[in-house]
């Protein structure tokens, strides 16, 4: 396969995870100001950071309001990471990659990018939101689902594999470093409802609130919820998880070689830092401090990825 | 020539439906037009749903367009394809031998059919190909030669494309929807398949690989990238083909080979089905800015590590100005006389020649020796006085930049409007692929249709549309 190819799947398996990601954080963002008590819409700029596009936004926008957070995730072609750029950058590549994709996948991509289009053609009232919304995850979930179903398992279902997992870690620690703090020991307050209002939040931004449910009952506090998304290796959407599948991915590339040797050794390392590790371990390293280290390493092994695989050049 | 009736391939004459169609016609008089109507709207959905689309150049917003399809099909008898393709073999092996010949020792010059200048002052003429021997004396791998009728049984070869015909991706995908949205059409009619067509152009580029490929030849297809009008096809091809589609960046010459990057480090290309032009094919060799090609590829080609298909240089076979001694060359090289007939072509830049076009211009097509695309040319017919006076300074400025002909009254074919099928007028370009193994000539091709009432002028780029054409079993 060629590198550019191999890079064209990394990137368009990523920007269709982004994709739903945001459309999971807009939900939430919109889920938390339609049951909070207060007035403000402060809630908007950590869902903007959460989606990595508060810098953005700011320099773009003199206030911060409901309808310009939206619009700016959703449809707004500035912001690199929008539902509608995201996409875009998704449909793109598949267009490089059309020859190692199949023609299902492909026309899955490509009526995602028309029906969103369509539909993100114009400002989306708060009424229209929730069914956009189920749009966006509805076309994400297509696509995934004749991924898997059409795809030789090859290179080719490895490389988009690996941009899956590395988007999706990425976020899922973004998500939990932006409200970090909601999660530590310290500033543990059980029993307040601000608290169990910023819990759901970060259980639902992945996904992961019924999940956690059946796991916990009505139980479970912050330490649980931690444990949860960063190290429990049956929610997909975990920072274990997603380590265990890249390094299966990676491993499945090299087949007994050397080849990617450096991207699966970081890998490896990251696997292990998680599995090796209590969640008491983490809160005593600094949960904040965790988090930074692991985006910083995603960041790194994503270089590794795409020199070890050639990518570029 | 303007004096005759229009033919209709339907109709003929216009009172007797001809035999091909009869099929047809009796399936289309007991379908519910708005049925019909529906299916044209499904068609279009599932064009844009896969993907067919082309880039229109010269617009700011890169826009993708879709060319209009016609659900009506054009269907051609068995017996008359017979005959056509004899005549189209014969006039690609021509063309053959006459770039092997141009290349090398000349003799058509030698034996004066041709003037020496047309191709000494020829741009399309590359010195580089000089006494390169192509493998198998291939040259034109992949050849479309642009057909228009004017009777039962009249064909002009209006147009050789010998350098990179596209369009075969039109001729799969309008079976497809068809296909489709139709089946039990098939079911009434055996027409010929065509489908086969990817598989066919793996194994005539396989059979041009260079002497020194030992295992299966690794094919490869080169495309300028995804901003060109035609990626759609180059990236169809490959993936129907089942091999890798590369650019310019991601080949380099590696050991004596031009090697594409994968991820398992650079593997050798045997033959390369380029969709660049000449100019943009070696910064080296050619065109020093050029992004899209692979330097020093000319070099590796000319020491035989390298098929590249089509053959640089062939434009000077396709040529405007050529393409009017044509029936030399094909008599000179096949020594027979050919079987499909050239329309009558006035030489501009002689000067009896363009002293007739320049009296008859209202009546007359006048065309670039080297545009394509139907862009600068003149329909004398159509064209109002401004027009014509602005051509005609032109034509004296440059006589030599043009060539005239006159307008053939072209065939035309139903196509399914608001008010029922309609005549509108068609073209056909059916693809040829040349190997040492042989010349295989897809039943069909592609029809273009002028959509407009009237218009001649069938480029997709001008609003032209596209039909499925059918040639039956016998």
């Amino acid at each position: 396969m060629l590198g550019k190819t191999a890079n064209g799947l990394f990137w368009m398996y990523r920007y269709m995870e982004r994709a739903e990601n945001t459309a999971r954080l807009i939900e939430t963002g919109q889920r938390i100001a339609l049951t909070r008590l207060n007035q403000t819409d402060d809630e908007w700029a950590s869902v903007l950071k959460s989606g990595d596009c508060w810098q953005g936004y700011k320099s773009a926008h003199q206030e911060l309001t409901r309808d310009g957070a939206v619009n700016w995730m959703l449809r707004d072609k500035d912001n690199p990471s929008s539902v509608i750029s995201s996409v875009n950058a998704a449909r793109q590549n598949a267009r490089l990659v059309r020859t190692a994709i199949t023609g299902d996948v492909w026309e899955a991509v490509n009526s995602a990018y028309m029906a969103l289009k369509t539909a993100l053609a114009r400002k989306v009232s708060e009424r229209d939101l929730p069914s956009i919304l189920r749009l966006i995850r509805h076309h994400a979930a297509l696509v995934r689902g004749v991924t898997h179903g059409t795809m030789l398992r090859n290179d080719e279902y490895d490389f988009a594999r690996i941009g899956t997992f590395l988007e999706r870690a990425d976020n899922t620690a973004r998500i939990l470093d932006v409200k970090y703090y909601v999660l530590l020991p310290s500033a543990r307050a059980v029993g307040t409802s601000l608290d169990n209002v910023q819990w759901e939040t970060i259980l639902r931004s992945v996904s992961a609130r019924g999940g956690f449910r059946m796991e916990y009952g009505a139980g479970g506090g912050p330490k649980e919820i931690a444990h949860f998304l960063i190290l429990d290796t049956r929610m997909p959407r975990s920072l274990a998880f997603c380590a265990s599948k890249l390094c299966h991915n990676l491993g499945y590339l090299a087949a007994g070689g050397d080849l990617g040797s450096a991207s699966r050794d970081r890998v490896g390392v990251l696997q292990n830092g998680l599995l090796s590790k209590s969640i008491d371990d983490i809160f005593d390293f600094g949960l904040h401090e965790f988090l930074q280290k692991t985006l910083e390493e995603l960041s790194g092994i994503s270089h590794q990825i795409e020199q070890d695989f050639r990518f570029i050049t | 020539m303007s004096e005759k009736p229009i033919f209709d391939e339907m109709w003929g004459d216009n009172t007797q439906l001809r035999d091909p169609y009869k099929n047809f016609n009796t399936w289309f008089d007991q379908e519910d037009p708005k049925r019909l109507r529906a299916k044209n709207r499904e068609a279009e959905e599932l064009f844009r749903l896969t993907g067919i689309t082309f880039n229109v150049y010269g617009r700011s917003e890169a826009e993708e367009r879709l060319i209009p399809f016609d659900i009506i099909p054009r269907i051609i008898s068995g017996a008359e394809w017979a005959k056509l393709s004899r005549g189209i073999e014969q006039r690609v092996r021509a063309i053959n031998a006459f770039l092997h010949d141009i290349y090398h020792t000349q003799e058509i010059l030698k034996a004066g059919r041709i003037p020496k200048e047309m191709i000494s002052q020829n741009e399309a003429f590359l010195p580089q190909m000089i006494g390169v021997d192509t493998p198998g004396d291939v040259y034109t791998h992949i050849v479309g030669i642009d057909l228009v009728r004017t009777g039962p049984g009249e064909f002009f070869v209006l147009e050789d494309n010998a350098r990179t015909p596209s369009g075969v991706s039109y001729m799969l995908e309008n079976r497809e929807t068809m296909l489709q949205m139709f089946p039990e059409l098939f079911s009434k009619n055996r027409v010929q398949r065509v489908q086969q067509y990817p598989i066919d152009l793996r194994r005539s580029l396989a059979a041009c690989a260079p002497k020194m490929t030992t295992a299966d030849p690794t094919v490869a297809v080169l495309t300028p990238g995804i901003y060109n009008s035609a990626y759609f096809e180059h990236a169809f091809l490959a993936d129907q083909m089942g091999v890798e589609l590369v650019e310019g960046h991601d080949l380099r010459v590696v050991d004596g080979r031009v090697a594409m990057r994968t991820t398992r480090g650079y593997k050798p290309i045997d033959v390369l089905y380029r969709r660049v032009d000449d100019d943009f094919l070696d910064p080296l060799n050619f065109n020093p800015e050029s992004q899209l090609g692979v330097p020093g590829i000319m070099d590796i080609y000319r020491a035989g590590g390298i098929t590249i298909a089509n053959a640089p240089g062939t434009g000077i076979s396709d040529d405007k100005a050529i393409y009017s001694y044509m029936p030399e060359i094909v008599e000179f090289y096949t020594g027979e006389r050919p079987l499909l007939q050239n329309v009558p072509t006035w030489r501009c830049s002689e000067p009896d020649a363009l002293a007739y076009v320049l009296d008859h211009l209202e009546e007359l097509v006048v065309k670039e020796v080297h545009g394509s695309g139907g862009y600068g040319m003149l329909i004398g017919p159509t064209s109002t006085k401004k027009d014509l006076a602005a051509f005609r300074k032109k034509l004296k400025a440059r006589p030599k930049n043009y060539i005239a002909q006159p307008t053939l009254s072209l065939s035309t074919v139903p196509i399914f409007s608001q008010q029922g099928l309609a005549p509108r007028h068609v073209d056909l370009r059916p693809f040829v692929l040349v190997s040492p193994a042989g010349i295989k000539i897809t039943p069909g091709g592609l029809t273009r249709v002028a959509l407009k009432k009237g218009s001649l002028v069938v480029n997709s780029s001008q609003g032209g549309g596209t039909k499925d054409t059918w040639v039956l079993e016998e």
